[in-house]
């Protein structure tokens, strides 16, 4: 192998890498009041400063309340956008894909409406690519039907790893994340953790700790009882 | 005064005319009496005193703030509305205006009569004015204020006029005053008889507002004191006449648009407000507003605002002319965004946001107001996107949820000990059991923002069996004699 190639290869594994990033990616939440796949989205957005477009609509921001600013840790400016019809979050997420000043654009979508078509996402996945934001869309209560996301996960939460201090306290989060279609990519699942102080996932290794599995802390706040 | 009646009037608080109201300002030695009704002035309430003493004088009077900086801008609104009988208006000190009228009374049929039709013009605004015409400013301020109704004063009869006014009617400083009260100089007649050489050697070093000889030479004349009217800003609008009715304006829209943001761009100023007006055949007009978080002078952008919006027109029979017109207008730089000379090619954040309200309403569109609060509602809220900047991010000492329940919605709990962690709670029917817990964390209610009985609350981080972790709390405490067994809230989600 020469090295012009080799350096061939490397760009082009490193522009699959980019176009990955900024693709459409559909997350579905294993319930309804489960914030993993929340956190598990904010992990994956770039890290930049510039703002983020976050839209709801009105159940989703009911049943599963809307983004708290102080929880996001040190996050980029957000612009909140909560309309009423599924119809209007892919309008409002199809306009913010033409502003290239967004570093990402988050879209909830409740259930399965029909105005969330194949060619919704479609429309969503190619605007995504030309405009180089990177786009997540977060289904609750919702089967996953037919879509063009390049990307399509299932997250739900696992017990937390261990707290450092306090054996009774829940540690970092863990979630269970199964990527069951993608384009670029051999699907897969992974229990990941988040390391919240670096904002980095750590995938944990596929055969666990006894301990970690059995303990959670149970036993002990029984034995306190 | 009758600018703070008419706002209460509007808002159905108005008081009776009978009671005393004063409005106070801040002084320097504590609140003094600003402006007061007809019923404050009979009770003895002083203009200037403070406020405790004429609180002691009346003991009913009722006490309102005045609001300065709204007088001014009506003021200065007023000064502009004037312009309907001469072309030279001013705004003089805090209450006064200054019209210079030379050459255009007679329009009016004649300066008395000019002064009927301006103070019949007032008192339809519900102002009460007290009106005069001197050849000079500071003889039409002196009269205003000091002389007969609706005094007209010829350069004949001014001196005649003047002289059985009081000095204060120079617009000197109550300093002043008090001295020429003092020397037995009491009205600008006898002033006038004191020699000129000794009066410029007794004030050569004072100011002009304390200055009594330079104050009468302009009252009389032998100093200029011109009229330095302000300009009032051209009205940058555009308008499409049709030679025939129609029922869609779509068409002119583009056309207009160009022709508002090229006068925009000779001005170099953007504007944030754009009123699309339509003058139907039948006489009605119907108008459609837009509004932009940062001033544009973009025609494709401003245009598109309108797009959904065009259906609202009620178009009648059809109409034939449309105007245009920018409103709030700003300056706007022009930036180069790149070394070469090209665009990003992208939109601009502001551009988005304006598209998101135009069409979502500004309710919609939010961006967060993060204040220094301990309370969790109160550290993070939203406001509306158009209204300006973002906040800096804080962080918080302890750790906070990913979302947040807008209201905190009640939990049925089992706990083992009154003041300790849940055991287990119901939230919408389903039963969660408590595997690990963080906490409590004390959260007390704010007591300068929060009424009385508000409860305390403890905060508990919790992990349930399947994985998920909330954040629940007990508000108050049992035996706090604020209400009776605490309530339980789920208040949001760890990721």
């Amino acid at each position: 192998m020469s090295a012009p190639l080799s350096i061939k290869r490397l760009q082009g594994m490193k522009r699959q890498a980019e176009i990955q990033q900024v693709a459409l990616s559909e997350v579905f939440s294993q319930t309804v009041t489960d914030a993993g796949a929340i956190g598990f989205v904010l992990s994956r957005l770039p890290k930049t400063s510039a703002p983020i477009l976050w839209v709801q609509d009105r159940l989703s921001c009911k049943e599963a309340g809307q983004p708290y600013l102080p929880g996001l840790g040190v996050h980029p400016p957000v612009i909140w956008v909560n309309v009423g019809r599924p119809a209007d979050v892919l309008w409002s997420m199809e306009e913010g894909l033409r502003c290239t000043a967004l570093s990402a654009v988050i879209g909830e979508v409740w259930g399965a409406p029909p105005a969330l078509d194949f060619t919704a996402t479609k429309r969503l996945a190619l605007r995504a690519e030309a405009a180089g934001v990177a786009c997540w869309l977060i289904r609750r209560a919702a089967a996953p039907g037919l879509s063009a996301a390049r990307e399509r996960w299932r997250v739900a939460s696992l017990p937390s790893a261990a707290h450092p201090h306090d054996p009774q306290a829940p540690g970092a989060p863990c979630w269970q994340a199964e990527l069951f279609k993608s384009r670029s990519r051999k699907p897969g699942s992974w229990a990941v953790t988040h390391d919240r102080a670096s904002d980095r996932i750590d995938i944990l290794p596929p055969v666990r700790d006894g301990a970690l599995a059995e303990g959670n802390g149970a036993h002990r706040q029984r034995a306190q009882r | 005064m009758e600018r703070w009646q008419k706002a209460m009037a509007r808002i159905g608080n108005a008081p009776s005319d009978d009671l005393p109201v004063a409005l106070v300002a801040e002084g320097p030695h504590g609140q003094v009496i600003h402006a007061t009704n007809r019923a404050a002035r009979l009770a003895g309430i002083a203009i200037g005193a403070r406020v405790v003493d004429m609180r002691a004088v009346c003991p009913t009077l009722q006490v309102e703030y005045a609001d300065l900086a709204g007088d001014a801008r009506a003021l200065g609104r007023l000064a502009l509305w004037a312009r309907r009988w001469c072309p030279w208006t001013v705004v003089d000190g805090a209450d006064g205006l200054i019209l210079d009228t030379t050459g255009s009374d007679h329009l009016l049929g004649g300066e008395a009569a000019m002064l009927v039709e301006m103070e019949t013009r007032l008192s339809l605004l519900g102002l009460t004015a007290r009106l005069a015409v001197a050849p000079t400013w500071g003889a039409a301020w002196a009269l205003a204020r000091y002389g007969p109704v609706r005094a007209i004063c010829t350069e004949e009869t001014r001196a005649a006029d003047l002289h059985p006014l009081p000095v204060a009617a120079l617009r000197l400083e109550a300093e002043t005053v008090l001295l020429l009260g003092r020397l037995g100089l009491k009205t600008i007649g006898q002033l006038s008889e004191v020699p000129r050489l000794s009066l410029t050697r007794r004030f050569a070093r004072s100011t002009l507002e304390a200055n009594p000889l330079l104050r009468l030479d302009q009252a009389m004349g032998r100093l200029a004191e011109p009229v330095a009217s302000q300009e009032a800003r051209p009205r940058i609008i555009a308008q499409a006449k049709l030679p025939e009715p129609i029922m869609d304006p779509t068409a002119y829209l583009p056309q207009l648009g160009e022709e508002v943001c090229a006068q925009l761009e000779r001005e170099g100023a953007g504007c944030r407000r754009l009123t699309l007006v339509v003058y139907r055949t039948d006489g009605e007009i119907s108008r459609l507003k837009v509004a932009t978080a940062a001033p544009s002078r973009a025609p494709a952008h401003l245009c598109r605002l309108f797009d959904d919006r065009l259906e609202r027109l009620d178009p009648g029979f059809g109409f034939d002319l449309i105007t245009l017109e920018a409103g709030m207008i700003e300056p706007v730089k022009t930036v180069q965004a790149q070394l070469g000379g090209g665009s990003d090619g992208g939109v601009p954040l502001s551009h988005l946001i304006d598209r998101l309200t135009a069409r979502l309403g500004p309710r919609a569109v939010k961006t967060p107001v993060l204040k220094e609060s301990h309370m969790p509602e109160r550290a993070a809220q939203w406001a509306p996107a158009m209204a300006g900047a973002g906040a800096d991010p804080l962080t918080p000492a302890q750790e906070r949820p990913l979302r947040l329940l807008d209201p905190p919605e009640e939990i049925r709990v089992l706990y083992a000990v009154p003041e300790g962690p849940p055991a287990q709670f119901i939230w919408r029917r389903q039963t969660h059991r408590v595997v690990r817990y963080a906490g409590p964390e004390r959260i007390a209610p704010e007591w300068w923002s929060d009424r009385p009985g508000t409860r305390l609350r403890d905060y508990f981080r919790i992990e349930d069996q399947a994985g998920c972790r909330y954040w629940l709390y007990r508000e108050g405490l049992h035996e706090d004699g604020r209400g009776g067994d605490p309530r339980w809230f789920v208040h949001g989600c760890f990721a």
